[in-house]
């Protein structure tokens, strides 16, 4: 790939994920997934869960917030993933994609541009927590530069599981069947240590949330927020990321090919 | 060079369903082509093919030089497409819409725009340049979707089935559009299940039928191999007998039709006043007298043995463009 051609598939993908974003903006069946269904959970829990703080061995938080904002976000960036994953169903269904199939670019940049959506869409989620957080009283204890890695880690995240729904949208083509996994994002959250520390989960579920990639992804944004800046933390959240964004990068070439071979 | 080459083209779905038998046509540059046929004839599936949208399960296709397997990323750099049900996001405006399609073809953002507000006012839609698509009508979205096929002035256009559901007007004004960029040079291979939009529009017609051409020429080529116009003559007293005997010396007699006198010319409407004369001379009072040419659903009935059915449920609605 030349230059002028890398330039060209850049700028595909920036105008497909400004398209994804305000795409997701307009819906608003898109931005509740995203936004407002974590908050209310995250006010639920914060409200009602808030002595879970005094259990022994529950972490040392300044808050039951603090400890809370990490999970929040990585159930936006889920969502916003599940969501991208349904917005790219709904534009194979309408046949926008052939649109898209149809024009002299590469067709991986089709997804990348929904990916680059989504990762813009975890930004916004990380921003709009950390502002919750800040305005409810959390302290994010890495300082700026750990708020700015918070974002970035989300933004990731968001990216990684986005090719995830991606994959399942391409090798479907109904978002019927993406919205389906709704439930599941539940299933993998709650197995993780996003809402509960692992260490007082009961088995297998404690063993499950040790192993669950989510939850590494999970204790690194904590660990910023909580704590401080940890390179352990942050280099095994960035190893989640990248072993979870291989397996959607892997699982959405495998599904891209099978719709360019059937033609949907 | 023709605009579009195919060869023996199919495709076969899992399952073995050949939704494209073997496909042979030819569109010289400069053409309107017609492909015309029923819904699940196989038109959409070829035009798919030859977009580049679905790979051939056998045979070969070239479009604007290119062939359609080994240089795909050419041909899309050449073509034009607006699919059927003009596959458009409802939440984005049309000015949007054709910007993005100016970016798919590398146009800089400066000049996207420029073309943009060119081709919105060519197709009518300036008024409605910044609204939602999912607030248009029917026909307002096909000419939306038209003008985005356009935005990097492709050679060769791909129409499938431009106007299915709309009104008759916004039908006339997606064919006047067609006709004017086929007159600039625009090469357009049309599909359409309408007989009536193959006979206003095309220079050519291919009717397919199961995956297969059936029959292919210029409309009147084609009429031509199923008939010369006959004349229906209805007289208005007793004597069809006497007036059968008459009109037989001017052609072949057709079995009479609801009491009218049938007969086909061989030099059509040349031979209408003698025939006339004729009648006359006899002391028959004629009522009424049609010349019927062939038309293009007799040749469809003669080479499929079917009528092709779209035409008679043109359906459509009522295009109101809302004020801003």
């Amino acid at each position: 790939m030349n230059l002028e051609s890398l330039r060209g598939n850049l700028r595909v993908i920036s105008a497909l994920g400004a398209r994804s974003v305000k795409q997701t903006f307009r819906r608003p069946q898109l931005v509740a997934p995203i936004l407002v269904f974590p908050t209310l959970l995250l006010a639920i829990q914060t409200g009602g869960a808030g002595s879970a703080v005094g259990l022994p061995e529950f972490p040392e938080v300044n808050g039951f917030l603090d400890f809370m904002l990490a999970g929040a976000m990585i159930q936006s960036t889920l969502l916003a993933g599940n969501s991208g994953g349904i917005a790219l169903a709904v534009d194979i269904e309408m046949g926008f994609t052939d649109r898209l199939f149809a024009a002299p670019i590469s067709r991986f940049a089709i997804v990348l541009g929904r990916l680059a959506g989504t990762f813009v869409l975890g930004a916004v989620a990380a921003v709009w927590f950390l502002a919750i957080g800040l305005i409810f009283g959390a302290t994010i204890e890495g300082g700026p530069a750990g708020a700015l890695l918070v974002i970035v880690l989300v933004a990731l995240s968001a990216a990684a599981f986005g090719g995830i729904g991606s994959a399942i949208a391409l090798r479907a083509g109904k978002a019927s069947v993406v919205q389906g996994l709704f439930p599941l994002v539940f299933v993998i959250l709650f197995l993780s240590s996003a809402f509960f520390p692992a260490n007082l989960m009961l088995e297998p579920a404690a063993s499950v949330a040790d192993y669950n990639p989510l939850s590494f992804i999970v204790e690194g944004i904590r660990d910023l927020i909580v704590f401080s800046l940890s390179l352990e933390g942050l280099a095994e959240a960035l190893g989640a990321i990248a072993l979870i964004g291989a397996v959607s990068v892997g699982l959405t070439v495998l599904a891209l090919r099978y719709r360019l071979r059937t033609g949907g | 060079m023709p605009a579009i080459e195919a060869k023996a083209l199919e495709r076969t779905f899992s399952g073995g369903v050949r939704a494209v038998a073997g496909v042979d046509l030819e569109v010289a540059e400069g053409q309107i082509y017609a492909f015309l046929g029923p819904n699940g004839a196989g038109k959409t599936t070829t035009v798919r093919m030859l977009t580049t949208l679905l790979r051939p399960t056998a045979g070969e296709g070239r479009v604007a030089g290119f062939d359609i397997v080994a240089q795909a990323a050419e041909v899309r750099r050449a073509i034009g497409v607006a699919l059927q049900e003009a596959a458009l996001d409802p939440l984005m405006t049309g000015r949007e819409l054709i910007q993005l399609q100016a970016t798919l073809h590398g146009i800089p953002r400066a000049e996207g725009r420029r073309r943009a507000d060119t081709l919105l006012d060519r197709v009518g839609l300036t008024r409605a340049a910044d609204r939602r698509v999912g607030a248009y009508s029917g026909g307002m979205r096909r000419r939306l979707d038209l003008a985005s096929a356009l935005v990097h002035q492709p050679m060769v256009l791909f129409l499938d089935e431009p106007t299915t559901g709309l009104d008759p007007v916004s039908r006339k004004a997606i064919w006047e559009e067609v006709a004017k960029l086929n007159a600039e040079g625009t090469t357009v291979f049309l599909t359409t299940q309408y007989l009536e939009e193959a006979d206003q529009l095309a220079d050519n017609v291919g009717i397919i039928a199961e995956g297969r051409i059936v029959g292919e020429g210029t409309p009147a080529q084609l009429k031509a191999e199923v008939g010369r116009p006959h004349l229906e003559i209805r007289l208005s007293d007793d004597g069809a007998e006497r007036a059968e005997e008459i009109v037989a010396r001017f052609g072949r007699p057709l079995p009479a039709k609801d009491g009218a006198v049938l007969v086909e010319l061989e030099r059509g409407a040349a031979e209408v006043a003698p025939v006339v004369r004729a009648l006359d001379e006899a002391g028959l009072l004629v009522e009424s007298l049609d010349l019927v040419e062939p038309t293009l659903d007799d040749v469809f009935v003669a080479k499929t043995g079917y009528h092709l059915e779209g035409d008679e449920t043109q359906t459509g609605e009522t295009e109101a463009i809302p004020a801003p």
